[in-house]
């Protein structure tokens, strides 16, 4: 038994130890993080390039677009469209906006550049005279109906509806839930879970083929049994899967505290979910407007303890369910070819179920409680994926406890299966090996 | 002494039995040569041995008991396919493959470097398997296979890729573990290696052994009763010298002197020859041609493919 450890140690510490292991942990939250960061930055970044456009305005309306902060508007007056035009460089006019006489029956105005203009200017310009149009509309109207206070009256009509969703628990106590923030965490818990199935299973298969093909398989298992070199590597393999997991759950969280310090100075988390209105909130905190505080608030209310241990613990259950399941039949697949590519007939097996989970996955975010989304999340091969997604939607604990016993015992089964050709494949060499033989060895006693 | 037994071993796969009713005694303290062409089942006994896999019927005995898992750590085994890691340092994996053999990190490590040191190998410690060319890595590999000090140990063809000067340098090594205690199931095709370093052999065919024993008693039997004269004096018409019971099988005409190989008939002996031959000619050399391992391994390889 102490010899698995050894096996684990190696294969954990050979794999932790790569450059490209050490590069991809930190480099992949960071960049995530700066990605994030660019985005925002390129949103609140203020356009500040001074531009000035040209105006024929051929309508009755007066000066519909009025100069503002960076950009300036002049008025040609007795200039045709073609001078116009041909002083456009000259003049350094950045585009001409042309308001065609027609303009309240056509609601179309003509912006010509020689460069395209940005989106901002575009918006700003139609808003402008959309504004003024809509004012003189609304004045108009007001005028007629002598009803001075119109404005306010219809203002005060207006009612924004948010929301709340509730959950009653299993003892019937009611808990504040978010639809899309639980689809999230479905969503992104599985498709880690589908990424690192994939991502270390062909290391566990790579790792099966390094050893047979350097031929140092042989001196390794007059050592040890092939079951243990097997399970050592596999649960090496996983180790390291989950410190990666860790260090980034982890830098993600420096990284989070931080950017949220710089966003919002003296608030810390605790004083955002218990403020019950942005009023309450310390000064500073005046750059997060109504909508982002009530978001703030639900994904925190989500957040709650036993819900997230409930939803983490789950997750790494499935985690390694699924990993050691898959693992297993990735280094049978490796133990039984030569090199790399000819695994490809024996990838299809394994791949096909992945994808699959992944598609019923998506369903079953739409609809978490129909008869796909129970086999899904049943069936072994699709429920470390399936299971994911439900679970920040609830599912009945019986559903779960069944989904986690048929999923060990399948592990168990596939694991046996798998060593079996994994002790007989590891010692072929030079030879082609088809399912028929594969089937051949599964019959072979010891 | 009997160290290392198998008993009417028999091994099956799929619709092709690898081995059938192999017997084998390796005395303790010998140099045991198991041989035999390719695909007769070698490497299929060798495994058994080290328990990679196991026999359908049959005892396996380890020094009189039978074979059980805790023994592993007593054989050291060098296969035919062997390789390291190649990425690994070459420290490292050695320490590795001896922790894997029941060693100690430290011990591993303190014996390791005297190895090393007698190898003159000490400043490849840190530098990665890949860099080393395959002479090298098969010095690695056998220090390796016998650190653990293992009383029984199996080298499949462990010549294979070494110089001349290094086959020797392991040949000494080899015989010298043999001289400490350790028994050796050396595994080869290559009869000269054979007929030099081992004293018992079990030849196999077609996954049955067809002859085993001492190798002073296997040449005895297979020896033909011809002796080689060398000689200088009369060349021709000696067939009227010799009588009936001596055969002359071949005759060759050298530059300093001629060779003569004679078979002797009905019982006569060596002395009856030299007694016929000496008044006819000068005699330089006289001695019995004993057939060498590779004959004998030919010979018997073909008579059982007439069965």
């Amino acid at each position: 038994m102490n010899k698995i450890f050894i096996i684990i140690q190696r294969e954990y510490l050979s794999r932790v130890k790569k450059r490209s292991f050490l590069i991809l942990t930190f480099l992949t939250p960071v960049l995530i993080a700066g990605i994030y960061a660019f985005m925002i930055w390129m949103i609140m970044k203020d356009d500040t390039e001074k531009r000035t456009i040209a105006v024929i305005n051929n309508s009755e309306l007066v000066e519909p677009v009025k100069s503002e902060n960076f950009t300036t508007f002049k008025y040609l007056h007795n200039t045709n469209f073609e001078d116009a035009k041909k002083r456009m460089n000259e003049n350094g006019y950045y585009a001409l906006l042309v308001i065609p006489e027609d303009i309240l029956k056509s609601q179309t105005a003509e912006l010509f550049s020689y460069k395209q203009v940005t989106i901002e200017v575009k918006s700003d310009v139609g808003g402008q005279i959309r504004d003024h149009i809509e004012k003189i509309k609304r004045s108009k109207i007001i005028t007629e109906s002598n009803m001075p206070d119109l404005e306010q009256k219809l203002a005060a009509t207006r009612t924004p509806i948010s929301m709340r969703t509730i959950k009653f628990g299993e003892g019937g106590e009611v808990k504040e839930s978010s639809t899309e923030i639980a689809m999230a965490i479905g969503f992104i818990s599985s498709f880690i879970i589908y990424m690192f199935i994939f991502l270390y299973g062909v290391q566990v298969m790579r790792g099966v083929i390094e050893e047979k093909s350097n031929r140092i398989v042989e001196v390794i298992i007059s050592s040890v049994k092939p079951f243990q070199l097997m399970m050592g590597k596999i649960i090496g393999v996983a180790m390291v899967g989950l410190t990666q997991f860790i260090m980034w759950v982890v830098l993600s969280g420096i990284i989070i505290t931080i950017g949220t310090a710089m966003i919002l100075p003296g608030v810390d988390l605790d004083t955002l979910q218990q403020a019950k209105t942005i009023s309450e909130l310390p000064q500073g905190a005046g750059s997060l407007n109504p909508e982002q505080f009530k978001m703030a608030q639900e994904l925190l209310g989500t957040f709650d303890l036993p819900y997230v241990a409930g939803i983490l613990g789950a997750f790494i259950f499935f985690f390694l369910g699924g990993y050691l399941l898959y693992s297993a039949l990735f280094a049978a697949v490796g133990s039984a070819v030569d090199n790399e590519t000819e695994t490809q007939q024996f990838m299809l097996p394994i791949t096909i179920p992945l994808i699959l989970a992944m598609y019923i996955g998506f369903a079953v975010a739409k609809n978490p409680e129909g008869s796909l989304a129970f086999w899904g999340s049943i069936i072994p091969l699709t429920s470390p994926i399936v299971m994911l997604v439900r679970i920040p939607y609830g599912v009945p604990i019986w559903e779960l406890l069944l989904s986690m016993v048929t999923l060990i015992g399948t592990f168990l089964l596939v694991t046996w299966i798998a060593a079996k050709i994994y002790r007989i494949g590891i010692l072929m060499y030079g030879k082609k090996v088809s399912y028929k033989e594969i089937w051949k060895w599964l019959r072979y006693h010891n | 002494m009997t160290f290392f037994e198998t008993k009417d071993v028999v091994k099956q796969y799929a619709g092709h039995t690898a081995l059938n009713k192999v017997s084998i005694t390796v005395p303790k303290g010998s140099i045991f040569g198991l041989l035999g062409p390719n695909g007769a089942g070698k490497t299929t006994l060798i495994r058994i041995i080290n328990q990679i896999t196991g026999p359908d019927s049959g005892e396996v005995l380890f020094n009189g008991k039978s074979l059980s898992p805790k023994d592993i750590q007593r054989i050291g085994y060098l296969p035919e396919e062997r390789g390291l890691y190649k990425k690994m340092k070459v420290g490292d994996q050695a320490v590795y493959l001896a922790r894997l053999k029941g060693m100690s990190q430290m011990e591993a490590t303190k014996k390791l470097k005297v190895w090393f040191d007698k190898f003159d190998i000490l400043q490849w410690w840190d530098k990665k398997v890949e860099e080393l060319s395959k002479g090298m890595q098969q010095k690695i590999q056998f220090i390796v296979t016998i650190l653990h000090e293992p009383e029984l140990l199996i080298f499949d063809e462990p010549f294979s890729g070494f110089d001349p000067i290094n086959t020797n340098l392991l040949k000494k090594e080899i015989l010298s573990l043999r001289d400490k205690g350790a028994t050796i199931i050396f595994s080869t095709h290559n009869m000269g290696s054979v007929e030099e370093i081992c004293d018992h052999i079990a030849l196999i065919n077609k996954s049955e052994k067809i002859l085993d024993g001492p190798v002073d008693k296997i040449k005895k039997r297979y020896r033909t009763n011809t002796y080689q004269v060398s000689y200088t004096g009369e060349f021709d018409k000696l067939d009227q010298i010799l009588n009936t019971d001596f055969e002359i099988v071949n005759q060759e005409k050298g530059i300093e002197y001629n060779t003569l190989n004679i078979k002797l008939h009905n019982g006569s002996n060596s002395n009856d020859l030299l007694g016929q031959l000496l008044p006819y000619l000068n005699i330089v050399s006289f001695n019995e041609i004993i057939p060498s391992m590779n004959d004998i391994f030919i010979r018997v390889v073909k008579e059982s493919k007439n069965f």
